[in-house]
């Protein structure tokens, strides 16, 4: 009997050896003539088990982890293909706790399928939301995301179906789907796994936004820095061109969705919705103004709508299962789940796909484990480089938009970067302001010069003059109120949170 | 000074892509990807075929962080310093390699084996100091010892 061995082909999964773990299997299969199946699937997202290959057993899949290439003799050895015991078993991994106690809802198929295997997401659900979605008016469909309560998980959490109602309203023969998956934030990894892990999830969402809104033309804007995604994406787009999930005729519906992915050039601020359409259009990236708003005059002047990556690869489970199953999770306004992101020092980093509710300290001890250091935790800056660091007194604060706007902060895109006590957050606020310098766009003066100021007088700070405090406050105070955009008006959250919680680290004498 | 086969690929890749719409950044991509940057004399003959000015051309290459005007080095090192990398020891990391390759930061190593570039997040944030090389290898959780041995490695290969 043919027995299956997964390894990721996930880049994080690469980056710790996946390629060579995959190579050993590979010729250990052949030298012993072995019954074997080698399907490379995307990751779990339990990183620090990564190389995580598991076999399928007629008892479920068993997990070993995590494998070095020089580890694959002892694990034939073993009898892995049964199952057999070894010191990297993990025994079957739906029941590793980290996974199991995870709601995944967008990110379901990561690390379960072969992402480009069209049969394997046909087994695990794929198009059961298209094909509701043909058999729906476009009304229907947008008021089936509406009542699912979901927010955009780029940043902004603005409810995705009040969007697609405008983009529906607006009266134009030609309109866009854009995708965001610039994925600019520190510490956030979601939307490359579902890129990397489950393309053709993405790819449905957009054509289900296309049969919502009327349009037939998509595009997926992704970062440069992710070269894998872009080739999974490319083979994706091809495979469901093939199947009719994309083209001339959906499913035989007769309707029409084409799709392109285009790649980035390393800016930040094009993450920001209208600099990414400036991008797209083939200019600088320059914020435009609002309004109008993209859904009004969008890419090349149509109504669009632009969403990020798992916003869109949640809407085919919203439609197969109904706006009321996703609903049912979460809490407060914040509906269904968001895929948080562990990283920086932290033990057991990687993706946590929970309903909105946990709070930051269960996220960060009871999966996360405490710090990778083993020192105490002692700042957390959740939401990207544009978001506030949360000190331990605020780590029982709920995971869910309203609650975290309440002290201060914001969920953002999910990412979760902690630090230990050996962090200096008057460098970490220096660096967010010359980050800033680095990646304004520059269409405006308190962004553009106020960025390059702030990093002035935190070094003046630095040199041990403590009355730039109030001068500090007063530049954040400016750039929060007198910028365009979030890179702007953001960039005082991570500053004077840093500045608020910890000022014994801006009150140092020079040495 | 013109190379003729510069001239000769970016015709090519304009022939290919220039009807897309929105077709700049992926024209700008391609000749990049050919030739290992733009050279100058990509940019008038992208600009009369586009229908845009030579300025606004150049200004999009110069706005992009990505996009280069000079060849490289035999490889690009690009070296995570966001904040989840700094949380495990990236600016430490990033000093050690601006001592290895005896460079600053976008700048190429005296040997023209690596130049070396800061990137702000690969999406392997779990398991920093992260590193990638040439847009196809990755290593995580780069200490300097390892740094080092993909170092040697890197400026062995031709
Ligand atoms: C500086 C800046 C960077 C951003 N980067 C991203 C990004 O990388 N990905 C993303 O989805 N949204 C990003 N956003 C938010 C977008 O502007 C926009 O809100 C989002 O694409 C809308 O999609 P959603 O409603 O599905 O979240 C960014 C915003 C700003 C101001
Ligand atoms: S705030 Fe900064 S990035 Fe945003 S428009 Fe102004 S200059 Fe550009
Ligand atoms: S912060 Fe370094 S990979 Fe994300």
């Amino acid at each position: 009997m043919t027995t299956t061995i997964y390894i990721p082909c996930d880049s994080t999964a690469r980056a710790l050896g996946a390629e060579a773990v995959a190579a050993s299997f590979a010729s250990e299969i052949a030298r012993r003539q072995l019954d074997v199946t080698l399907v490379r699937n995307g990751s779990r997202g339990l990183f620090w088990l990564e190389p995580l290959i598991e076999v399928a057993t007629p008892a479920g899949r068993v997990a070993y982890g995590p494998v070095a290439a020089k580890d694959v003799a002892s694990l034939l050895q073993a009898d892995v293909l049964n199952g057999g015991a070894h010191p990297l078993c993990l025994g079957k991994v739906e029941e590793i706790p980290y996974l199991k106690r995870q709601q995944r809802i967008s990110l379901k198929r990561v690390g379960v399928t072969d992402p480009l295997s069209v049969a394997d997401y046909l087994a695990h659900g794929g198009t059961r939301g298209l094909r509701r979605a043909l058999t729906l008016t476009p009304l229907e469909i947008v008021k089936e995301v509406t009542d699912s309560g979901l927010r955009g998980r780029g940043g902004a959490a603005f409810p995705t179906g009040i969007k697609w109602n405008t983009v529906l309203h607006a009266a134009d023969e030609k309109k866009y789907i854009v995708c965001n998956a610039d994925e600019g934030d520190s510490g956030t990894f979601s939307d490359r796994m579902q890129m990397e892990g489950d393309p053709f999830g993405l790819i449905e969402g957009m054509a289900i936004a296309g049969l919502a809104v009327g349009a037939r033309q998509g595009y997926i804007y992704v970062r440069s820095e992710y070269p894998h995604a872009i080739a999974m994406l490319n083979v994706a787009v091809e495979r469901a061109t093939a199947e009719g999930w994309l083209g001339g005729n959906l499913l035989g519906s007769g309707k029409a969705f084409y799709l392109q992915v285009r790649k980035a050039a390393g800016a930040y601020v094009c993450g920001e919705e209208t600099a990414l359409l400036e991008s797209l259009e083939g200019r600088r990236g320059i914020v435009r103004a609002k309004p109008p708003l993209p859904a009004i005059t969008g890419l090349f002047g149509k109504p669009t709508v632009i969403n990020n990556v798992i916003t869109l690869g949640s809407v085919p489970d919203i439609l197969a299962n109904g706006a009321a199953a996703y609903q049912a999770f979460g809490c407060g306004r914040s509906r269904g789940t968001l895929p948080f992101q562990l990283a920086g020092n932290i033990k057991y980093g990687g993706l946590v796909e929970v309903p909105f509710g946990l709070t930051l300290r269960e996220l960060l001890y009871d999966f996360g484990g405490g710090s990778l250091s083993g020192r105490p935790l002692r700042a957390v800056q959740v939401g990207g480089p544009l978001g506030a660091y949360v000190p331990e007194s605020q780590f029982d604060t709920v995971l869910d938009y309203e609650a975290f706007a309440a002290v201060g902060a914001v969920l953002g895109h999910g990412g979760i970067v902690a630090f230990d006590d050996t962090v200096d957050m008057m460098k970490q606020a220096r660096y967010a302001m010359a980050f800033c310098a680095i990646e304004s766009c520059g269409k405006c003066t308190p962004c553009r010069i106020g960025s390059t100021r702030g990093v002035e007088v935190i070094d003046r700070l630095a040199a041990g003059n403590p009355g730039q405090t109030a001068l500090l406050r007063e530049l954040c105070d400016t750039m929060q109120n007198g910028s365009l955009c979030a890179m702007g008006s953001m960039t005082p959250y991570p500053v004077l949170s840093a500045l608020n919680h910890f000022p014994e680290d801006f009150s140092r004498r020079p040495r | 000074m013109e190379n003729p086969n510069h001239i000769i690929a970016v015709e090519q890749i304009l022939a290919a892509k220039q009807s897309l719409p929105g077709a700049l950044l992926p024209i700008l991509h391609d000749v990049q990807d050919t030739l290992g940057f733009i050279p100058s004399e990509a940019v008038p003959l992208i600009a009369r075929a586009l229908n845009l000015s030579r300025a606004e051309v150049h200004g999009v290459i110069t706005y992009y962080h990505y996009f280069r005007q000079s060849p490289p080095g035999r490889h690009v090192l690009r070296v995570c310093q966001a904040e989840a990398c700094q949380a495990v020891g990236s600016d430490a990391l990033a000093k050690h390699a601006q001592a290895a390759l005896a460079c600053d930061f976008h700048a190429t190593s005296e040997d023209g084996a690596v130049t070396l570039e800061p990137v702000y997040c690969l999406g392997h944030c779990a398991v920093g100091p992260n590193i990638q090389i040439d847009e196809t290898t990755l290593h995580a959780r780069v200490t300097p010892e390892k740094f080092d041995q993909v170092l040697a490695e890197l400026r062995s290969k031709p």
